[in-house]
């Protein structure tokens, strides 16, 4: 028979002690500890008799997800932190991001020869939705956003910049600062951009014009047509699914015709 | 069905796309025809059907022939699908697919998906209405239709009543939905200022609570989701979740690390992981506060962080700072390599490739030639030839 160091008793006597050298605030923490941990509780209760009745509109309603994901913010809750918080045990959202966070990864790396690491939101959400199969999920644009707003976590420099009316998403860490930025809105109108067109619409000097368009070349992001009339132009594969959805109208027709 | 009419698919002046999709199928009511495999173009004026195997079969009929839209959920073997409820096609109407057609709503397929976000644009297009301020050419015009909710053909009052029935109560759905949404977010309010109070004692009274309390706090905050107040971190180093995290971690990557030469990518670490795993799947946060206790754990793997911020996970076995001698040797060999160059050669993926490429240059191996051609990296004889 082995003997015990710890029984009841000795349980008991190291409580007091440790009461007895505890000052009153911290008796008051443990109190609001165990108060939090009954309020957890009986929150979890709700969220699974939540989930039980609703569950199913944060799956077919993205309008529902939006709604759910403002309201989490507001009163600053992040239902997305963890795989492990109750919010994506019991109402499932978690998996569903978490997962396109993957597809997205895997659709940016396949992509990246062509475009440097850079493409629009829309040909990302085609590409994901035909990767995704017949019978998954349905995901919006937001769901795509919130997606990658995570991945960002991990370190990879995946970012969200707006260009336009539209959003191009990056997933390469290639340094783009504001300079950067703003000759890509510019070229959004025709894919292209020329030394000339951000001196017209920019007002910069010639130097600061071409160290941008340098660096986009450099880190592979715009590719240099030396054949174009005039001047050269440097084109921006990832907005070219951008481009090619906008049909040329008639007119345009005509006049491209000798 | 005899709505649409044939076309070209040329945009006109003034007309502009606002939205495409693949792998549509059209329904003649509830018959599936022949046009089973299409591009939809929905565009400021029209909706624009082209068939993907024949790019000449190409057709549209006017927003203005909508009378409203509805969505229908997916199903087992079922797409999602957008039903199109349309006035009578107007008697001049340029020929098309169908000559006359007993159904007065068609319906949209998605088999590629994308039914949300084209149904939503098209709800929109149908509220702003663009077409009215933008008239394009007389072939277009074809038909303005009675406007909506004055002139309504017979037969199509009854099925919207129907539906507008049905909308409603989905509508009551929701709301109910938002109802037990909004209590429960009061709830969870409370607990994050709760949370607040919590550790404003915590940070004031150091040292007196003890280490399980706090773990037990942090894996409190971690259930909900709120963010550490005191660090702002949202939880992860310190909760028994992690740490276990953390085991799991060196468990499963072992075979894979040694596999890629000992190193990953923290994007590679949290695919990998996810898709081996199916369900439950990690957080980008779980992955990196899990990774941050490896080396306290004592873990055969690390994390490391470039200073380009790329973050990797390593054998600790891995010396980084070896593998960037045998890189100045292959280096040497070529007389100067990319990293797109060096990531072939060697086998490993370009990211990692240009990072061990800049950390021998960060130790002096390598020099730099940065060109619009692009980075290329030399044995730096400054050091070698003295």
């Amino acid at each position: 028979m082995h003997r015990r160091r710890v029984g009841a008793g000795a349980i008991a006597k190291k409580k007091l002690a440790e009461a007895k050298y505890k000052e009153r605030g911290t008796v008051l923490a443990e109190a609001q500890l165990a108060q939090m941990s009954k309020q957890l509780d009986m929150f979890k209760s709700n969220l699974e008799e939540f989930a039980s009745k609703h569950k199913q509109e944060i799956w077919k309603n993205p309008e529902f997800r939006v709604q759910f994901q403002d309201m989490c913010a507001t009163i600053g809750v992040d239902p997305l932190a963890s795989g492990k918080g109750f919010w994506s045990e019991m109402l499932g959202v978690g998996d569903f991001y978490y997962e396109l966070g993957v597809q997205i990864i895997e659709v940016c790396l396949a992509l990246k020869h062509q475009n440097g690491g850079l493409i629009t939101l829309e040909e990302l959400h085609q590409q994901v939705l035909r990767g995704r199969g017949k019978f998954a999920q349905d995901v919006s644009q937001d769901d795509l956003i919130r997606a990658i707003k995570k991945l960002k976590a991990l370190g990879t420099g995946f970012g969200i910049i707006p260009v336009g009316g539209i959003y191009l998403i990056q997933s390469v860490p290639a340094e783009l600062n504001m300079d950067h930025t703003v000759v890509l809105q510019l070229a959004e109108k025709n894919g292209y951009v020329t030394v000339s067109d951000i001196k017209a619409s920019l007002k910069w000097e010639t130097e600061r014009a071409r160290q941008v368009l340098e660096h986009l070349l450099k880190e592979g992001l715009a590719w240099l047509d030396l054949q174009a009339p005039w001047e050269a132009h440097y084109w921006l594969p990832a907005l070219f699914t951008h481009l090619y959805s906008q049909e040329i109208t008639a007119e345009e027709a005509r006049e491209a015709l000798p | 069905m005899d709505r649409f009419l044939w076309t070209s698919g040329l945009l006109e002046i003034n007309e502009t796309l606002v939205i495409q999709q693949r792998g549509v199928r059209i329904y003649d009511g509830e018959e599936k025809i022949k046009f089973d495999a299409g591009t939809l173009l929905l565009s400021t004026h029209r909706l624009i059907w082209r068939d993907q195997k024949n790019h000449e079969c190409c057709m549209a009929f006017p927003l203005s022939q909508i009378v409203f839209i509805e969505e229908q959920a997916a199903g087992i073997g079922k797409s999602a699908k957008i039903v199109v409820h349309l006035h009578p096609a107007p008697p001049n109407k340029e020929p098309g697919p169908f000559q006359s057609s007993k159904n007065s709503y068609i319906k949209l397929s998605f088999k590629e998906h994308g039914q949300i976000e084209f149904y939503r644009r098209l709800s929109e297009e149908m509220t702003q209405r663009r077409w009215e301020n933008m008239p394009v050419s007389q072939s277009l015009q074809t038909n303005r239709g009675p406007q909506p909710g004055r002139i309504r053909a017979v037969g199509i009052v009854g099925i919207e009543r129907k539906l507008e029935e049905k909308r409603k109560e989905t509508d009551k759905n929701i709301s109910e939905a938002f109802e037990d949404l909004s209590k429960l977010m009061i709830k969870a309010k409370e607990m994050v200022e709760l949370s607040k109070s919590i550790a404003n004692k915590i940070k004031d009274k150091q040292g007196d609570i003890t280490e399980d309390e706090t773990i037990r706090f942090k894996s409190y905050l971690l259930s909900m989701g709120i963010a550490n107040p005191v660090t702002r971190e949202t939880c992860g180093s310190g909760t028994h979740y992690h740490v276990q995290l953390a085991r799991q971690l060196a468990a499963i990557l072992q075979t894979p690390l040694e596999e890629r030469g000992g190193i990953m990518s923290l994007t590679e670490v949290y695919c990998l992981v996810n898709r081996a795993r199916g369900m439950e799947l990690l957080s980008p946060e779980d992955l990196v506060n899990a990774c941050k206790m490896l080396e306290a754990l004592k873990l055969p793997l690390r994390l490391r962080v470039f200073d380009s911020g790329v973050m990797v996970i390593e054998l600790q076995s891995h010396k980084e700072e070896e593998m960037v001698a045998s890189a100045l040797e292959t280096v040497s060999e070529k007389g100067s390599l990319t990293s797109e160059e060096f990531a072939k050669l060697v086998g490993m993926s370009v990211l990692l490739a240009k990072e061990r490429l800049l950390l021998a240059e960060k130790m002096g191996h390598l020099c730099r030639d940065d060109s619009v051609e692009g980075l290329r990296f030399y044995p730096n004889l400054f050091m070698t030839q003295s």
